[in-house]
C-alpha cells in the first residue's frame, strides 16, 4: 500500500526523503513537507514509516486491490533493538507482534581494516577474510577438476 | 545546450568501483578492504545503502546456509540441489564456490548483530528447510551497511550509474562508469581500475498483474531496474541464461513468501474444491520433461506447472490450508511475523480483506515473470570461475570476472548461480572483491585511461530526455501527451505490453513461439529507436528514463534468449508453444549472448554444461 504524510504531523525534517529506495518521496514546495511522489512504484516497504521521527507516515493499501479501513502500523526503536507491529483489520480485529532486530549496539561492527592484515601468499589462495576460522570447521572444502562429465546427470 | 553546460561534472577516482550497494556490493565493499587495506574503494548507489536492494524490507530467513559445523550439508548436497531444481543447466563450479564460503559470511552476520533464531533444543540455526535458516532481519539491511561503510573509501548515495566507460588503451577493458546524482543533477565520471557490478535484476519489463496503482507491489523490488545486465550487456560482455525468467507462485495480490509456510508451518496446498490436483498432472507433465518430475525435491518450475495446469482446468483459485497450521498460537506468530519482516504489504492485503489464515485459506497466484540471477533462477553475465577447479571453458581470468577486463560481477549480475539468495549474493561479492584486489594489484603500470571525448558525449545522452521535456513541453497546452516526447511511464508500459504479449507473460499464460518473438523484437526495436525521445520532467523522471534504457536492453536480451532455445526448459516459467518439450540432445547446455553496441546486433552461441559433482 502506497505511502501518505499526514499534514499535522509532518515537520519536513526529511528522513523519509533521504531513505526511501524507490526515491519517491519527496518535500512538496508549498507546504515544506514530505508526501509521496509516485504512489505506483511504492513497494511498500515501510522504510520512510520506520524512519519518520514523528509517526506522520502511514500505508492505504493500494487502491486496485485493498478495501479501505485497515492499517498496519509500526514503531522501530533501534536503541531497544526491536520493532513493534499493530495490524488492524476492516471488521475491527486486531494483532500484536513484536520482534527484535539487533542484537549488538549500532556501530559496534569491526571494520574489515581492523583485523590484522593477511599473509601475502593468502591473495592467491582461494581463501575468503577470515576464513577458514569463520567456516567452524578445518578447511575450506574444494573439489578437483578431474571428474567433469556432460550430459544428463 | 545550454542544460548541458549547466552542469557540474564530478571525478571520483578508484582502485575498486562497486556499483550498487545491495547485499552483493555491501560484500564486494566488504572483501575488497579487507585485501585491499591501501585501495580506494567506493560504493555508488542509486538509493540510500542503508535501505537499498532487494533486502531493503528486511528478511525473515536466510535462504543460503549449508551447516558445514554441524554436518548438516557440504558443497556438494546444494550444487546437486540447485542443478536439480534448474533442470539440470547451473555453472556448477560458480555454485560451489558460494556454497562452499557461504558459511563464514552468515557467521559474521551473526557476530555483526543480526539476530538468528536458536533451536531451543541444539542449540543450532533453527532451520526454516534444509537450506533456510530463520533470523529477526527487519534490520537486516542496515546491519551489513554498517559493515560495507565502515569498509568503503567513499559511499555516493542517490547516483544512478547510466554506463560503464570503456579503456582507451585496452579494447576490452573497463575503465569506469558515468551518471548523475538524482537529487543536485551533477554529472558523475568514476574512473576506476577495476569495476564490481553488483546493481539489482529486473522487476518490470513484464507487465505485473496489478497494473494501477498495485503496479509497485511487485513481486521484485521495483527499482530492480536491470542495471545489473544492461549495464554490461552495452560494452558487450557476454551474457548466459537469460531466457530463464521465473515465475513466483506466492500469494495474491501482495506476492508474500510462501517458503516459511510450506517448509516450517507445514502448510499445503489444494484446489478450490479442497482436493489434491499435483498428481493431476504428473503424467502430463512427464511427457513434457521426462523423469525430471520424478526428482526430489520436484522443481518449482514443474510445481508452478500444475497450478497453471489445474488453473486453466477451472479449478482455480489454488490454496493454501493455513486453518490447521494457525491453530497452534506460536506458529501463528511466524506466519505473520514473516511477512512483517520482509513483505509487509501482503498483511496489508489480509487486513484489508479480513483474511485472517486461522479462519480463511488464503489465495495463491502465479506472478508475472522476472529475471534475475539470485533466486531460483540464474539470469546473468557470463563470468570467469575459481582458479582451484573451474573448468578450462569456464576460466579465463579471476573470479567472478566477465568476459570484459577488469569488469567483475555478483549477485543478480552473475549467471548460472541459482540460490544464491542474499546470503550467497553478499559471499558471491566477497569473491569478486578478492578477485578485483588481486587484478589491480597485477595491474602494475598498465593502467586504464578514460576517454575524454566518451565521457563527455554521454553526458549529452544522460541528460537528453530532460532536454527533450523543456524544449517539447512548449509546443503543447498542458497535460501528458507531446507529439515529440514519450514520459518514462509511456515507456515501461509499452514494454511491459510487448513483452507480456509476445514473450510469454501472464496474459498468454506465460506461453510464446517463434512468431510472436519475432514480432516482439520488432516492437522492441521500434521502442529502443523511441527512447532518444523520452522526455524528464524533472531529475527523478530522469532517473526513471534510465530504468527503462535499462529494462529495455535487458529485455531485447531475454526476447533474443528466448527465441534461440528451441524447447521448453522450463515448464511453469514459459512455454515455447513451437518446442513444447525439454530436449537434452539438443539444448542440455548453457545459450549466451553477446551485444555489439555499433550494429545493434546479437550473437548467439551455445556453451557446454559440465558436471564437476556427481
Amino acid at each position: 500500500m502506497p505511502t501518505f504524510v499526514y499534514m499535522t504531523r509532518c515537520d519536513g525534517c526529511g528522513h523519509c526523503v533521504d531513505i526511501c529506495p524507490s526515491n519517491i518521496m519527496h518535500i512538496d514546495t508549498t507546504y515544506r513537507r514530505a508526501y509521496n511522489i509516485e504512489p505506483s512504484m511504492c513497494w511498500e516497504c515501510y522504510s520512510c514509516v520506520k524512519a519518520c521521527p514523528q509517526n506522520a507516515i502511514d500505508c492505504r493499501g493500494y487502491a486496485d486491490f485493498a478495501p479501505m479501513g485497515h492499517s498496519v502500523r509500526v514503531l522501530r526503536e533501534p536503541e531497544k533493538g526491536t520493532i513493534s507491529w499493530k495490524i488492524k483489520f476492516r471488521n475491527g480485529h486486531e494483532k500484536n507482534f513484536e520482534s527484535p532486530i539487533r542484537t549488538t549496539p549500532w556501530g559496534s561492527i569491526k571494520s574489515a581494516s581492523e583485523y590484522a592484515a593477511p599473509n601475502p601468499d593468502a591473495f592467491k589462495s582461494q581463501e575468503l577474510a577470515h576464513e577458514p576460522e569463520a567456516l567452524n570447521i578445518d578447511k575450506l572444502p574444494a573439489l578437483t577438476p578431474d571428474q567433469l562429465k556432460q550430459g544428463v546427470v | 545546450m545550454g542544460l548541458f553546460t549547466r552542469r557540474k561534472t564530478i571525478f571520483v577516482d578508484s582502485d575498486i568501483l562497486v556499483i550498487g550497494g545491495g547485499m552483493a556490493g555491501c560484500g564486494a565493499a566488504y572483501e575488497s578492504r579487507y585485501w585491499g587495506r591501501d585501495k580506494k574503494i567506493v560504493i555508488v548507489e542509486k538509493a540510500n545503502i542503508e535501505r537499498s536492494g532487494a533486502v531493503a524490507q528486511g528478511l525473515y530467513a536466510i535462504n543460503c546456509y549449508m551447516g558445514m559445523q554441524w554436518n548438516e550439508n557440504q558443497p556438494e548436497d546444494h550444487v546437486r540441489y540447485a542443478r536439480n531444481d534448474l533442470m539440470g543447466l547451473v555453472r556448477e563450479d560458480l555454485g560451489y564456490d558460494i556454497a562452499r564460503h557461504v558459511d563464514s559470511t552468515v557467521h559474521k552476520f551473526e557476530e555483526w548483530g543480526l539476530p538468528i533464531m536458536k533451536d531451543p533444543e541444539t542449540g543450532r540455526y533453527l532451520r526454516e528447510g534444509k537450506w533456510q535458516i530463520m533470523i529477526h532481519g527487519e534490520s537486516y539491511k542496515p546491519i551489513v551497511a554498517e559493515a560495507a561503510r565502515k569498509a568503503a573509501t567513499e559511499v555516493y548515495n542517490r547516483i544512478m550509474v547510466t554506463h560503464l566507460l570503456m579503456d582507451k588503451t585496452k579494447a576490452n577493458r573497463v575503465a569506469g562508469a558515468v551518471g548523475f546524482n538524482v537529487r543536485t543533477g551533477d554529472y558523475y565520471v568514476f574512473r576506476s581500475k577495476a569495476v564490481i557490478v553488483g546493481a539489482g535484476g529486473a522487476s518490470h519489463i513484464f507487465k505485473p498483474r496489478a497494473a494501477g496503482e498495485g503496479m509497485g507491489r511487485t513481486w521484485y523490488a521495483p527499482w530492480s531496474s536491470a542495471s545489473a545486465y544492461a549495464l554490461p550487456i552495452l560494452v558487450g560482455a557476454k551474457m548466459t541464461q537469460m531466457e530463464n525468467r521465473i515465475v513466483l507462485t506466492r500469494f495474491k495480490d501482495g506476492y508474500g513468501p510462501v517458503g516459511a509456510y510450506f517448509l516450517h508451518l507445514k502448510t499445503y496446498t489444494e484446489n478450490a474444491y479442497g482436493n489434491e490436483y499435483e498428481s493431476n498432472w504428473y503424467e502430463n507433465t512427464k511427457e513434457l520433461v521426462g523423469d525430471y518430475i520424478d526428482r526430489h525435491p520436484v522443481p518449482t518450475c514443474l510445481r508452478n506447472h500444475a497450478i497453471l495446469e489445474e488453473v486453466k482446468a477451472g479449478r482455480g483459485p489454488i490454496r493454501m490450508v493455513t486453518k490447521e497450521a494457525f491453530q497452534d498460537p506460536h506458529l501463528e506468530t511466524i506466519g505473520w511475523e514473516n511477512f512483517l519482516g520482509m513483505t509487509i504489504g501482503q498483511a496489508v492485503v489480509w487486513a484489508s480483506q479480513n483474511i485472517d489464515p486461522k479462519h480463511t485459506n488464503p489465495e495463491l497466484t502465479t506472478s508475472e515473470p522476472y529475471v534475475m540471477g539470485s533466486h531460483a533462477t540464474c539470469s546473468g553475465a557470463w563470468a570467469s570461475g575459481p582458479e582451484d577447479y573451474a573448468p578450462a571453458d569456464y576460466q579465463w581470468g579471476y573470479n567472478r570476472m566477465m568476459t570484459v577486463d577488469g569488469l567483475f560481477g555478483a549477485g543478480d549480475t552473475i549467471g548460472g548461480t541459482a540460490h544464491k539468495f542474499s546470503s550467497g549474493s553478499f559471499t558471491e561479492g566477497r569473491i569478486a572483491g578478492k578477485a578485483a584486489v588481486n587484478f589491480v594489484n597485477d595491474l602494475g603500470n598498465d593502467q586504464p585511461q578514460v576517454s575524454e571525448e566518451e565521457y563527455e558525449n554521454l553526458k549529452k545522452v544522460v541528460f537528453q530526455p530532460m532536454e527533450n521535456y523543456e524544449v517539447g513541453r512548449n509546443e503543447i497546452v498542458a497535460g501528458t501527451v507531446s507529439p515529440s516526447y514519450l514520459l518514462p511511464m509511456h515507456g515501461l508500459q509499452r514494454l511491459e505490453k510487448i513483452m507480456d504479449e509476445y514473450v510469454a507473460g501472464i496474459s498468454s499464460h506465460y506461453t510464446t513461439n517463434e512468431p510472436l518473438l519475432t514480432r516482439g523484437l520488432e516492437l522492441l526495436a521500434m521502442l529502443k529507436e523511441d527512447l532518444p525521445y523520452l522526455g524528464a520532467e524533472d531529475l527523478h523522471q530522469n532517473m526513471r528514463a534510465w530504468e527503462l534504457q535499462h529494462r529495455v536492453l535487458a529485455s531485447e536480451c531475454v526476447t533474443q534468449h528466448t527465441m534461440f532455445r528451441k524447447e521448453t526448459r522450463w515448464p511453469g516459467y514459459y512455454y515455447r508453444a513451437d518446442h513444447p518439450k525439454l530436449d537434452d540432445n539438443d539444448w542440455h547446455c548453457f545459450t549466451l549472448s553477446r551485444y555489439d553496441r555499433e550494429s545493434g546486433e546479437w550473437a548467439m552461441e551455445k556453451a557446454p554444461v559440465y558436471h564437476i559433482v556427481d
